[in-house]
């Protein structure tokens, strides 16, 4: 075993009305990838903020090296030899490369900044992961992947012992995850202890030595890679028996019962988007879109919901021609849309609980017929139990609820207008094990109530798991639609790949 | 060489559409009128604009980090009024200067202060401190006041101006100009603090988690815009020989629109000081080619900015869609 490098025990963390952190003891050794594990809230994220000093810690010691580290700033902690790469790319968009690597460190002589020093070094930097890229470039020009990787040579820019990634590959495809992981190895080869957080197990049990789970922010505990089966790891994590784990993914997946048609389309199309496109939609199915990122299912779905005009086909609404001008004809329809992207998309964060479950209903309404406020009272009551959304009340902010609470105030959201047909884009992107299986129960459900639900999902395995039809898209255009026993994940990925080597 | 470098970025495309929009004019107006190629006219260009400009460098570094400063002209007003005041009531001028430029400075940290200390937006702050800046310049003097001393009356406009021919000289206040810009490019291209700024305009939850800091930074680019607004009313005393704390409403937004034009986006973290002075020559060409045309009323100069900033506006708008996509 080698050595550790940093050592924490006791941590504590307390915010009003919660402990985030609870007495945790961690360790992470050289030359080893250690993997945090746990569900939202189970206090990740406060682990990390704790040891890169963004909060303050309320107990508990911290080493690196054997030397005690109290970081009270990001620039502390990276003193200190603990370097971090944060979940969403925190680098500033408008500079250039070279320069969000050197930022803050650049060398100067006689107070001017020597650029040339800057660029040699990031070059260096970037070398060092076996990347070369065109340090002058504009950050915001590189791809996400690209800029998760100038994250990373920026953080072991510095002398760091300690490399923390957390969910660095959140919004990477296949291929930029493998290029990742390639440059992670490569530092761990060379010493660095690093400390890997992610939510996709295969990528844990592709890159981690040991894993350490949390669970309401208390240490459950730290195991080899090894010596801890997947199932054994979400049972840790969801804190329920293995058997129980078992059951829940083992749910049968009940015979297709189609129901009548309730939209149709037809040759419907939208420059450099959509090919021309024909899908049915059923009252009590669920019908998977798949295909990789980029493949063109959020663009479907901007068309479906009139977000976006099509510019030809034609949508048919039981049978009856319709056009759709703008997300408000598409709501009196009957359409409800959760976005891909919950932050920016969805969520008001800076509103209640209340006031981001009611809005879409409100919108319905008409601005000038207020909900009353009991009624608004009794719909998050119902939907918070229904859902099993977890907050303090419904005058919480929405932004401080864990992704997975965020994502069912969303689905409650568009339920609460009584929905015919519900379009989920990636509704289970970046939410934890336990709220994911919450949301894939409530979409069988939904179903089973004569819902029509369009189920947009990267992940192949949920994609086959939870739909009865499922469309492939492939550069835009539909290239298979699998029913039936054909509904696997496969059938899926040869959809995919057959049209690829063409 | 490499080729590629040759080719203007997208990012320089609305400075490069701006300084040919300045070469345009000013050919323009050559072409037009007589005595418009003049040196004459050129040195005054510069010397008439130069507060405006000095100012505007403060407003661009502002716009940089994110935020927006409303009091530039009220802290030019004040500042003439208060050297005005000072000189008149028998203080020395350099005292008075050095009183007026620690005011704009200190000013200017307290209001960066309030908005970094207590996270309040920017536009509200510096709102309250233009009322308060016009207010204050009342309070010190009610009316214009003409300066009359022999370091304004001859140190100033001779004895620093540097003479070009028998009846030419280029003023001090142009030379004023130049140096406030190439100290503000220096600042903003080749300092830590000026690469901060842009990165706290650019994002400030990035700049934050980077290591950038974002107090000091917001404190001290306020500080600097304060300071630029009262060097930038010393600049219009030399010129103007008087301070007036009725005078110079709307400065700032002369001041914006010129950073804007110059290429600064209005959003922070993109823009560049040289083009902040393309923008205020642009606004200076517009004026005396109006002036030159002799029957045009003096508002057409705000009806071809206004036409002008639409334009650029959404040129940046077209520039940054293209990187985006």
């Amino acid at each position: 075993m080698s050595a550790p490098v940093l050592v924490c025990r006791g941590l504590t963390k307390r915010f009003p009305g919660v402990v985030a952190l609870d007495g945790v003891d961690f360790c992470a050794r050289g030359g080893e990838v250690h993997a945090l594990m746990g569900e939202n809230g189970a206090g990740k994220s406060t682990l990390i903020k704790a040891l890169t000093g963004v909060h303050p810690r309320d107990a508990g010691e911290a080493e690196v090296d054997g030397r005690p580290v109290h970081p009270r700033s990001p620039r502390e902690a990276e003193a200190a030899g603990i370097s971090t790469v944060y979940q969403e790319v925190n680098l500033i968009p408008d500079l250039s490369v070279a320069e969000n690597i050197c930022l803050g460190r650049q060398r100067t002589r006689l107070g001017f900044i020597r650029w040339g020093d800057a660029r040699t070094r990031a070059r260096a930097a970037l070398a060092r992961l076996g990347l070369e890229l065109d340090v002058d470039r504009t950050l915001s020009e590189c791809s996400i992947a690209i800029q998760q990787l100038v994250a990373i040579a920026r953080a072991t820019d510095i002398d760091a012992r300690v490399l923390i990634l957390d969910e660095p590959t959140s919004s990477l495809d296949a291929g930029e995850v493998a290029q990742l992981f390639t440059v992670v190895r490569r530092l761990r080869d060379r010493g660095l202890a690093i400390v890997f957080v992610s939510h996709f197990l295969d990528q844990v049990y592709a890159l981690a030595d040991r894993i350490t789970v949390l669970r309401n922010g208390r240490l459950v505990g730290e195991f080899p890679v090894a010596e801890l089966p997947r199932l054994q790891l979400v049972a840790h994590m969801m804190g329920r028996s293995v058997d129980e784990v078992e059951a829940l993914r083992h749910r049968e997946r009940p015979a297709a019962a189609p129901g009548e048609p309730l939209l149709s389309t037809r040759g419907l199309a939208l420059r450099h988007a959509v090919l021309p496109l024909d899908l049915e939609l059923r009252r009590g199915e669920v019908l998977g879109l798949g295909g990789l990122l980029g493949s063109g299912r959020t663009e479907v779905a901007r068309l479906l919901f009139g977000l976006d005009r099509a510019d030809a086909g034609e949508t048919r609404l039981e049978g009856r021609p319709v056009t759709f001008h703008s997300p408000a004809d598409a709501m009196r329809a009957g359409l409800a849309l959760t976005p891909e992207d919950r932050k920016t998309q969805a969520i008001l964060p800076n509103l209640t609980v209340r006031e981001n479950l009611i809005v879409a209903l409100q919108a319905r309404r008409g601005l000038w017929k207020q909900i009353p406020r009991a009624e608004q009272d009794r719909l998050v009551a119902d939907f918070t139990r229904a859902l099993g959304i977890k907050t303090s009340g419904p005058e919480q902010l929405i932004r401080n609820l864990s992704g997975g609470n965020q994502q069912k105030v969303i689905l409650a959201r568009w339920l609460a207008t009584e929905p015919r047909l519900l379009i989920l884009d990636e509704p289970t992107r970046g939410i934890d094990v336990g709220a994911q299986a919450d949301i894939e129960r409530l979409l069988a459900r939904l179903r089973d109530e004569g819902l029509a639900i369009v189920f947009i999902c990267a992940d192949t395995a949920e994609l086959s798991r939870n739909s009865q039809r499922i469309a492939v898209l492939r550069d835009h255009a539909k290239v298979a639609e699998l029913t039936g026993p054909d509904v696997n994940e496969q059938a899926v990925m040869r959809a995919i790949a057959r049209e690829t080597a063409a | 060489m490499n080729l590629a470098k040759l080719r203007p970025s997208a990012r320089l495309l609305p400075v490069l559409a701006s300084l040919g929009v300045l070469i345009l004019l000013y050919a323009g107006g050559c072409l037009m009128f007589e005595n418009f190629g003049s040196l004459r006219v050129l040195i005054n260009l510069f010397g008439d604009n130069a507060f405006l400009g000095v100012a505007a460098v403060g407003a661009t570094f502002v716009i940089l980090s994110g935020g927006i400063d409303l009091s530039v002209g009220a802290v030019v007003a004040f500042t003439g009024v208060l050297i005005a005041s000072l000189i008149g009531h028998g203080q020395p001028p350099l005292l008075a200067i050095g009183l007026a430029l620690g005011f704009g400075a200190g000013f200017g940290a307290l209001m960066g202060a309030l908005i970094h200390l207590y996270a309040l937006p920017p536009f509200l702050v510096t709102l309250g401190g233009m009322f308060l800046a016009r207010g204050l310049a009342f309070v010190v003097h009610p009316e214009s006041l003409s300066i009359d001393h022999p370091f304004y009356g001859e140190f100033i406009s001779q004895t620093l101006s540097v003479p070009v021919s028998r009846r030419l000289a280029i003023p001090f206040t142009a030379f004023a100009l130049i140096a406030v810009v190439l100290a503000g490019t220096a600042l903003a291209r080749w300092s830590r603090f000026g690469r901060n700024v842009l990165a706290l305009g650019s994002s400030e939850s990035s700049a934050r988690l980077m290591g950038v800091p974002i107090g000091s930074t917001k404190i001290l680019v306020y500080t600097l815009g304060g300071f630029l607004s009262a060097l930038g009313g010393v600049v219009a005393t030399f010129y103007m020989q008087s301070g007036n704390p009725a005078s110079f409403v709307g400065l700032e937004l002369d001041a914006i629109a010129a950073a804007v034009i110059g290429g600064t986006l209005l959003r922070g973290g993109v823009g560049y000081i040289p083009g902040t002075l393309v923008g205020v020559l642009i606004l200076g060409l517009i004026q005396t080619l109006v002036i030159f045309q002799g029957t045009l009323n003096s508002w057409w100069t705000r009806i071809a900015v206004g036409g002008l900033l639409f334009v650029f506006i959404v040129l940046q708008q077209l520039t940054s869609r293209r990187r985006d996509g």
